[in-house]
């Protein structure tokens, strides 16, 4: 915990030299929400509900999407981006040769701060929908329960995507070459911008279990439109923890794996 | 100049493509593997736009604006072929070439610059187009397309999806060389790329869009490069229409020629001034 602090602390310290990029964030951000926000009212020009979701709830998913997006790009992407180019590079031997677990090391080493203006905007958002929304279904989470599956299931999705993509990023012991690995889950990702249920079933499972888009996107948006059953957020939560199990696995097996640039 | 150099002349040109054809197809083909991650990365954008608006047609019993799933999934699966054609340089990639000198290597060519682009790029659709076809039969088998074109349609799209490569390689450049007088273009490129993905059809058929919306998007380039040569395909449309879009791709390369020879010839002269 105290290596992560002291890794944003300098990140951060090397971000606010370049303070005009974080305007470009801004718009950015901006040019992102404003072309989400155009595409709902096409849709609720033609329709009242999309498969059952109001216009409220649908700008929840947005606000959930845009946040998630910017922890990926804060957190999650740079550092899986760092780790594919020290394993080409050969300079992961590093990483190996420092004294703390290389799997917590290399997670937390790079951050750009500028993408969590991504984070403020979706935050924005979902304020503005849950103030706009629209009362809940019976049976689901409900009053204090609302802000606690909240917070729990956007920190475990979260931490989902962080897991499958450190995975898929443990390829690159193998199959040296993978930087489309950044470009498709980009692309992949954007299909959480609306709940997994619109999607026929093979996908929507994908999304889920594979993608977990469905846990770091839609679960959140759940709890925020009372949709959120306890049952589902057990299931999340439960579904995290193997799946950090698995990674460290599959990390310690690549680590065992690599053979080093120079050897 | 007299008849015979300048059928050399000619045929140095022929030359020059047939070996840039070459050369990208032998290359892009090495790397068949990520093209074909790329490829999937992408195609998620219109599977998502289809299922949104199939949604949404059923909500409404079976059609939005006369478009019903059926004809959503042909707009779609053709809208991943000329989504591959748009593919050129990118505007980023100037401050690059800038940078690193790679320019002043192509200034002593015979030949204006963008042959180079035109010619590499073309060749890389051939691998692309080759590695679409699986792709588009798979998306054909699961989603179950209204597809019918006319000889003439097919025709006429398969002009089109050139038109709207040519097009969108003038307007990149354009966009592109601006890198020569500032760096800090960055931002207008975000706002020309949002412009573009509203006004284009590549979100929406542009007939889902306001009245407005698509008389704005009558006076500007977008929909030569994307949604009209899908309609072309997918339809309906008339002869007359086919026509009357080709034409208007015409007028839009005849206006990316011009502006693109006007803005190189300037920035070499401030290139130059700028080096020396």
């Amino acid at each position: 915990m105290r290596l992560a602090l002291t890794f944003l602390r300098i990140n951060v310290m090397n971000e606010l030299q370049y303070r005009a990029n974080f305007f470009l964030q801004v718009l950015e951000s901006v040019v992102a929400l404003a072309t989400g926000l155009i595409v709902l009212s096409l849709i609720f020009a033609q329709t009242d509900a999309l498969d059952g979701w109001t216009r409220p709830q649908l700008l929840a998913v947005l606000g959930v999407f845009t946040m998630v997006g910017g922890v990926i790009k804060f957190a999650i992407e740079p550092n899986m981006a760092r780790i594919m180019s020290d394993i080409r590079e050969g300079t992961f031997d590093y990483v190996l040769t420092k004294p703390v677990d290389s799997q917590l090391f290399v997670s937390v080493r790079q951050f750009r701060l500028w993408q969590l203006t991504d984070v403020i905007v979706g935050a924005a958002v979902v304020v503005w929908a849950v103030v706009t929304s629209d009362g809940s279904e019976q049976g689901s989470v409900t009053g204090g329960g609302v802000a606690l599956g909240f917070f729990v299931s956007l920190f475990a999705g979260s931490l989902m995507i962080y897991c499958v993509w450190l995975i898929l990023t443990t390829g690159a012991f193998w199959f040296v070459r993978m930087e489309m690995l950044e470009e498709l889950f980009t692309g992949l990702y954007r299909a959480g911008q609306y709940p997994v249920g619109i999607y026929p079933g093979w996908l929507r499972a994908a999304l889920t279990f594979l993608i977990p888009i469905g846990f770091a996107v839609t679960v959140p948006s759940e709890a925020l439109t009372g949709r959120l059953t306890w049952s589902r957020l057990a299931l999340a939560v439960g579904f995290v923890v193997l799946l950090m199990a698995v990674t460290r696995t599959v990390w310690s097996w690549g680590v065992r794996n690599y053979s080093g640039a120079s050897a | 100049m007299t008849a015979t150099t300048y059928e050399s002349g000619a045929r140095a040109f022929v030359r020059l493509y047939s070996a840039l054809f070459r050369l990208a197809i032998i290359e892009q083909f090495q790397y068949r593997a990520a093209n074909y991650f790329y490829m999937i990365g992408m195609v998620t954008e219109p599977i998502i736009y289809l299922v949104v608006w199939s949604t949404v047609a059923e909500a409404r019993g079976g059609d939005v604006g006369g478009l019903t799933p059926g004809a959503f999934a042909a707009y779609y699966i053709v809208w991943t072929l000329v989504r591959n054609m748009n593919i050129v340089f990118t505007p980023f990639g100037w401050e690059q070439r800038i940078r690193e000198g790679q320019l002043s290597g192509q200034l002593v060519r015979p030949l204006h610059p963008i042959h180079y682009d035109i010619g590499y790029f073309a060749g890389w659709k051939i691998v692309v187009i080759v590695l679409w076809i699986p792709l588009a039969i798979v998306l054909s088998l699961i989603f179950q397309p209204e597809l019918d074109p006319t000889v003439i349609q097919a025709a006429a799209f398969f002009v089109a999806i050139w038109g709207a490569y040519l097009i969108r390689t003038l307007l990149l450049w354009m966009l592109g060389m601006v890198t020569f007088w500032t760096t800090r273009i960055t931002a207008a490129f975000e706002v020309f790329f949002a412009a573009e993905l509203l006004l284009s059809g590549r979100l929406v058929p542009m007939r889902l869009m306001p009245d407005w919306v698509q008389t704005v998007a009558g006076y500007l380039p977008f929909e030569s490069t994307f949604g009209f040569p899908i309609t072309a395909l997918v339809g309906p449309v008339t002869n007359e229409e086919l026509i009357r879009g080709l034409l208007t791709q015409a007028l839009w390369i005849g206006i990316g020629v011009a502006g693109v020879s006007i803005m190189w010839r300037r920035a070499v002269r401030n290139y130059t001034a700028v080096s020396g």
